[in-house]
This record gives C-alpha cells, sequence and structure tokens, in this order.
C-alpha cells in the first residue's frame, strides 16, 4: 500500500535530507540558499495542511479517544470496595492468599463496616462483591445497619452471629479479589476464568462460563453471516458490473435502498415477515407447504439473526465487489473461452482470481461490523441469537457492572483494531466507498 | 450481460437460472421494506394481511395508526381537533417530540461533523499532509469500532465530564449541561457524540471528491490575484461541493438513525425517534410502528434521490463521466 500511496512518497521525500550541495549552492533571487528556502516552504505547506486536520483531531481525541481510554481503565479499575474498606483491603495484603480469616481480619471488618454504613458507602461495597458472588449486597446492606450500632468483640463470633454467610470462605475470596483497585479479575472472568484460594487462575464454574461461548458465538455467526453476504452478493455484484450501465444504474438503487432505510425499519421488517403469525409463515401455510400447527420459528433464535443481518450487512459485501468487478476486462474471460477453457474453468481460473480484492475488502468489512452488532440480535435474536455485544449491554444497563462490561469491550476492541489494522494494510481505508 | 451465441444448451440453462436467482436475491433485499407500506394501512392490529386487505376492500385499510402517532402521549386526545388540540399534539404527543428531537439533534451534529469534516478532507488531500495515514485512521475509526464499545466509553466519558457550574466558565457553559453540570443526559452530549459517530462519512465523501480535484485550479486563482478564502469560496467549494453535501447527508441519517448512544448518554428529555421505536418494539410492537417505519422509508428514499444527483453532477462537474 505504501508504495502506491503518491503522498507518502512525498511526504518522506520531503522530510529526507537536504541534497549534497558542496560547490556554489544554488540560491533563490534574493540570495537565501535554494534547498533551505524549499525545506522551509515544505515545512510551511506541512503545518498549513495540518492545522485544517487539527480541529477535527482534537474534537475526535476528545469525544471518541479519551472516552474509550476511560473505558479501557474502567476495565482494570474498580476502587468500588479498596477505597471504602481501608483496614480489611490492608489486612488482604499484609497476609499472603491462603490464609484463613483470623480475629484481626474481622475486626477491619467490622470496624470498616461500621465506617461504610456511617458515610453510606456500604451499598457501593456490597455492589462491588455482589458481581463476584451473587447475592450479597443485601449481607452487607443488613450488617452495616446492624454495624452503626457497633459489635462487640470477639468479632469473628458476631459478625458470624449476625450472618452465617461472614465465614464463607468464597465470600472472602471475593473480597480478596477485590482488596486492589487495579485488578485483571474483570479480564479473568472475561474469559471464564477466576482466582482460587491461592490466587492461581483457574476456570470459573461450570455454570457460570458464558463468556467464551459467546465469543466463540460471536466468531461463528459472524463467519457464516459473511459467508452468506458472499453467496448473496456475488452475483448481484457480478449481474450489476455487467449490464449496460443504464440498467445497473437503474438496480443498484434496489441495493441502495436498504443501505439507506434505517436499521430499525428493517429489524422491524424482518420480524413482521418472520414471525409465527407474519406474513411469510402465513404464505407457507396458504400454499399448503405447512400446516397451520406447525409454523415454523423463524425468529427470535440465532435463525434471525443471521436472516436479518445478512440483509443489513450485504450491501457492504456488494458496494466493493461491484467497484472492483466493474473494472475487470471481459475480454479476459473471452480469451479464456477462445482458448478453449470452459465456463465454468474460465470463471475459476480467470474471473474469480480477479475478483479477490473486492471480496476481501468486503468480507472484512462485514466482518467487522458483524462481529460488534448489538441492535439486530438484541431484537431479533432471542437468547439464542445474542451476541457479545448484547451482554456488554446487559452489563452496562442491568446488572450495572460497568468493569466488567468494559472489560469484555475492551476484548472486543482489540478484535476489531486488529481486523481494522489488517483492512487498512489489504485495502487501504481510502478506498472505502459509500454507494 | 446477453448470452453469446456459441452458448451451449447447459449454458443457457444456468444463465436463466442465473437471472433467476438475481431476481430472488433482489426480491431478498427489497421486499422487507415493501412490505411495510402495505401493512401499516392495516385496519387490524395485526402484522399479517386479513382477507380484507387482501381483496381490496377498502374497509381492511385504514389512517388509524398514523393517527395513533399524533395522539399517542396526548393529553386529550379525544377532544376535537382544533387550535388546543393541535398544540397538545406539539407540545405533549410523543411521537412529534421525538421527531423535534431527532431533527434538533440531528441538524447540529450535522454542521459540526460537516464543517470540521470537510477542513480536515481538505488538509487530508493535500500531498504535503505528515503523518496522514494515521490521522485517517484515527478520523475513520468511530465508524469501525461497534457502536456498543463507543456508547460504554461516552458513558463513562460524559458522567464524568463535568464542570463546576459555580465558576466562570461553568455558569457559561450551564444552560447547556445538566443540573449537575455534566455532559450527561444534555442535548449537548447527544449532539457532539452524533458528529463524532457521522464524521467518517462526511471525511470519506469529501476525500473521494477530492481526489478528481484538479489543484491547477487553485494556483490559477492565486495567480490571478485571489487570495486563499476567496479561492476556496469561489473556486475549491463550488466543485466539491456535491460531496460535501452527501457527506452531511451521511452525517444526517448517522444522527438520525442512531439508537445506541441514545441510549446510553441521554436522558429522558432526549427521546428521539429511534429510540421511540427501540422503546415500542421491546414493549408491545404495534402497527404504529409500521406507520413510522414508512415514513422513514419514504424519507430514506428521498435522501437516495438526493444523494444520487448530487453524486452525477458531481462527476460531471469534475469530469469524470460524460454529461
Amino acid at each position: 500500500m505504501a508504495a502506491l500511496d503518491p503522498h507518502a512518497a512525498v511526504v518522506a521525500g520531503a522530510s529526507g535530507a537536504a541534497p549534497d550541495v558542496t560547490a556554489a549552492p544554488l540560491t533563490t533571487a534574493d540570495g537565501r540558499p535554494l534547498a533551505r528556502a524549499l525545506a522551509r516552504s515544505q515545512a510551511r505547506a506541512r503545518r498549513r495542511a495540518f492545522l485544517l486536520v487539527l480541529p477535527l483531531l482534537a474534537f475526535v481525541i476528545i469525544t471518541f479517544v479519551i472516552p474509550i481510554g476511560q473505558m479501557l481503565h474502567r476495565s482494570m479499575y474498580n476502587d468500588g470496595f479498596a477505597a471504602h474498606m481501608p483496614q480489611v483491603s490492608a489486612w488482604f495484603h499484609e497476609n499472603p492468599p491462603g490464609t484463613q480469616p483470623d480475629e484481626t481480619a474481622f475486626a477491619a471488618l467490622a470496624a470498616d463496616l461500621k465506617t461504610a454504613a456511617d458515610d453510606r458507602t456500604i451499598g457501593i461495597v456490597g455492589t462491588r462483591i455482589n458481581y463476584d458472588v451473587p447475592g450479597t449486597r443485601s449481607l452487607f446492606t443488613s450488617t452495616g445497619r446492624k454495624a452503626k450500632s457497633g459489635f462487640q468483640p470477639p468479632y469473628q463470633a458476631a459478625l458470624v452471629e449476625a450472618d452465617p454467610k461472614w465465614g464463607d470462605p468464597q465470600l472472602w475470596r471475593a473480597m480478596r479479589n477485590a482488596s486492589t483497585a487495579y485488578t485483571s479479575n474483570f479480564y479473568l472472568a472475561a474469559l471464564d476464568r477466576t482466582r482460587d484460594d491461592q490466587g492461581k487462575v483457574v476456570m470459573a464454574p461450570e455454570r457460570q462460563q458464558v463468556y467464551v461461548m459467546l465469543f466463540k458465538r460471536t466468531l461463528l455467526l459472524s463467519l457464516l453471516i459473511t459467508f452468506t453476504t458472499f453467496l448473496l452478493g456475488f452475483p448481484i455484484a457480478h449481474l450489476l458490473a455487467t449490464l449496460p450501465a443504464r440498467k445497473s444504474n437503474l438496480l443498484m438503487i434496489l441495493v441502495l435502498l436498504p443501505f439507506w432505510t434505517s436499521l430499525l425499519v428493517r429489524t422491524t421488517a424482518w420480524m413482521v415477515l418472520l414471525q409465527q403469525q407474519g406474513v411469510i409463515n402465513d404464505i407457507l401455510v396458504w400454499l399448503g407447504i405447512i400446516d397451520s400447527n406447525g409454523r415454523l420459528q423463524m425468529i427470535y433464535n440465532q435463525m434471525g439473526t443471521i436472516i436479518a443481518m445478512t440483509h443489513i450487512l450485504l450491501p457492504f459485501m456488494i458496494l466493493p465487489l461491484y467497484s472492483v468487478m466493474r473494472t475487470i476486462n471481459p475480454s479476459y474471460v473471452r480469451a479464456a473461452r477462445s482458448l478453449g477453457a470452459t465456463s465454468w474453468t474460465a470463471f475459476r481460473r480467470v474471473y474469480f482470481p480477479l475478483t479477490l480484492p473486492g471480496l476481501g475488502a468486503g468480507a472484512l468489512l462485514v466482518f467487522i461490523l458483524a462481529v460488534g452488532y448489538y441492535i439486530t440480535p438484541a431484537l431479533v435474536g432471542g437468547s439464542t441469537g445474542q451476541l457479545i455485544s448484547n451482554m456488554i449491554a446487559m452489563h452496562m444497563t442491568e446488572t450495572l457492572n460497568w468493569s466488567m462490561a468494559a472489560a469484555l469491550a475492551a476484548i472486543l476492541l482489540g478484535a476489531v483494531l486488529v481486523l481494522y489494522w489488517i483492512y487498512d494494510r489489504l485495502v487501504g481505508i481510502d478506498n472505502l466507498k459509500l454507494g | 450481460m446477453a448470452l453469446p451465441t456459441y452458448a451451449s444448451p447447459l449454458e443457457r440453462v444456468w444463465h436463466w437460472t442465473y437471472i433467476a436467482l438475481c431476481v430472488a436475491i433482489f426480491v431478498f433485499l427489497i421486499a422487507p421494506i415493501i412490505v411495510v407500506i402495505p401493512l401499516s394501512f392495516n385496519a387490524e392490529p395485526y402484522f399479517t394481511f386479513p382477507e380484507k386487505m387482501l381483496s381490496f376492500d377498502p374497509d381492511g385499510y385504514s389512517m388509524r395508526w398514523y393517527d395513533t402517532l399524533l395522539t399517542f402521549g396526548m393529553s386529550r386526545a379525544d377532544a376535537p381537533r382544533d387550535a388546543s388540540w393541535w398544540a397538545d399534539a406539539w407540545h405533549n404527543a410523543k411521537w412529534v417530540n421525538a421527531a423535534k428531537n431527532s431533527l434538533i439533534v440531528g441538524f447540529f451534529s450535522t454542521i459540526l461533523a460537516t464543517v470540521l469534516g470537510t477542513l480536515a478532507a481538505l488538509g487530508l488531500s493535500r500531498p504535503e499532509m505528515p503523518f496522514r495515514r494515521i490521522i485517517m485512521a484515527i478520523l475513520i475509526s468511530p465508524m469501525i469500532v461497534p457502536i456498543i464499545i463507543t456508547a460504554t466509553g461516552m458513558f463513562f466519558f460524559y458522567s464524568s465530564a463535568c464542570v463546576n457550574t459555580g465558576s466562570g466558565l461553568g455558569r457559561l457553559l450551564a444552560p447547556m449541561l445538566s443540573n449537575s453540570g455534566c455532559l450527561a443526559n444534555t442535548y449537548l452530549g447527544v449532539i457532539l457524540a452524533h458528529a463524532t459517530l457521522g464524521i467518517p462519512f462526511v471525511i470519506i465523501t469529501v476525500t473521494a471528491t477530492l481526489i478528481g480535484f484538479d489543484q491547477s485550479l487553485n494556483r490559477a486563482a492565486a495567480s490571478l490575484g485571489a487570495n486563499p478564502r476567496r479561492t476556496f469560496f469561489r473556486i475549491t467549494m463550488p466543485l466539491i461541493l456535491p460531496g460535501v453535501i452527501s457527506g452531511a447527508l451521511f452525517a444526517f441519517v448517522t444522527s438520525f438513525d442512531e439508537v445506541v448512544a441514545v441510549l446510553f448518554i441521554a436522558g429522558p428529555d432526549q427521546q428521539t425517534i429511534p429510540r421511540q421505536m427501540w422503546n415500542g418494539i421491546r414493549e408491545q410492537i404495534s402497527p404504529a410502528i409500521l406507520a413510522v417505519a414508512t415514513l422513514l422509508v419514504i424519507f430514506s428514499i428521498a435522501l437516495l434521490a438526493t444523494v444520487e444527483v448530487l453524486r452525477r453532477r458531481s462527476e460531471r462537474l469534475r469530469g469524470l463521466s460524460p454529461a
């Protein structure tokens, strides 16, 4: 790509060392050395170009790059426990993982609970532990209320009497994990892993293993959708590229109209079509293909996600394929035929390889867009058609486990950025076309 | 596309299969968009065509769902339709308010994205632009990064991007910020977010227009004595205007169709059309949604037609295709 980019070559040439001028240097009309005058004027031109871009760059950095950075920070930072439970956090730091909580630990806990209850931060603390051990938020708030009047030593007995859950090793493990503000635990959890009593990384309990499965499903469904868009997009792009301009411009509108139509409208349309009481099932019943009681379940499952997303992403496959196919000289195929190739061989050996740049561009773009899709799976995916984005949204809006959402988002972001980098290498973002 | 005369019978069969296949795919592309239009005139609250509609009985059709769009959320929907009824609809009807919000947010975010994006595209198209590739990658990334990630980041940023409303700068900005002086739950926040999402489209369309731009026109203007500003407004701007307008339309559509960022960073006051649709679809999907969908399809047809006209005009202006 770099070799093809004339701008890069010019910039590299301009920033290179000035040519070696030993004997009688060339000068401008006012007597300055020509090389220096040129370098100065080129620097000025670079500055001018950069100044035009600067406002937007600053804007995007503030409204986009910094927020993403903040999200990445959030994915490894959560001080909900560490900041409001200082004494018990300190106990965890002094004692290695695996130490049984002793009377000092319980004394620190009782003192922290009282302070947190007085400062009304006990809810934050409870919420933080609740991410790891469901149902513990109320444990903290109720014990906090009792702590206000003060526990009497021995604290261990007093706390366990207040609620036997305080003796639960799982709870202490969760508190230890939360006792440092900077933590990799959310990333571990996002990969279905956790820390055991010794602080070693182990697999999470089987019934809590959901994320790796969701990442795999996102990957598989995205690949499948990329493939179906290829299957449907290739013939259309070929037709558009080979028809006379007038006809293909007309048909192009049929491709561009879905592209311009609201995403929510298209998703709603598929809900209407695919429902059990919807149009397609009605037609099938009317044709007698299926029985009225045997209506097909085509939506609120993976099938719904695949159909609707294929439809939505199809233009992103067709447009790059079309722009490459249009440049393929038809005489290549004719030459292959005249040399004795069958039409299938001519297609396979001559035409198809020439379409590969467009196919690569389209497939990468569709795949990149598919792995991050949220709206369509949320509306038509049911429970089996949900992707990783839906899990991020769930943690953001329902469980309010924002660090978890941020960790999942960071992993997804990493994958997308790698794909984006590949896209830029292979296709070049300059070649991105919109209709 | 015509079949060559030397085609074998098998190739003829394949040719017609191929045509049939393409027709089927075009139906797949267009049918969902077309089917919502008649269904929005359904007299029954169903998503399927009842007997009466299929037999073109006028009783099977009605405008009731379009009426619902006006009356939903009004305080006195059943009152006689006089001036006060319309005032009620204007102030209280949920879809009317959503449309107003969508237009406000769309308008300002488009202006912001178009002005900043066009300036940047001019800079990026200059051959001497330094770090071109990486800057371009950053500016396009809001389009590539999944919207859910962008919205998550913005949620954190907007709830922490606060000013002290007592200070000098804070007092100046206070009317645009929420009561606590933050960007979350404000029009300004949504406008900034949507501008960010629209910028890649402006950059792409305007740089595409500038590819065929003849720089010697600018030099000619300068040699004839025009200063840079005059050169820009009299020479460059008219030539790249079609690209700028299609970029602006793309940015507007992006904002007009955006729901995830709105869900994450907007407050109840910034209810937009997509958010209202989202709520409608998730709670109780009624044919009123189809009425909105129909209006939006008509809107997108109008936009598509505009962009196509602009594109052809731009290609003609730049001499890329015959008139």
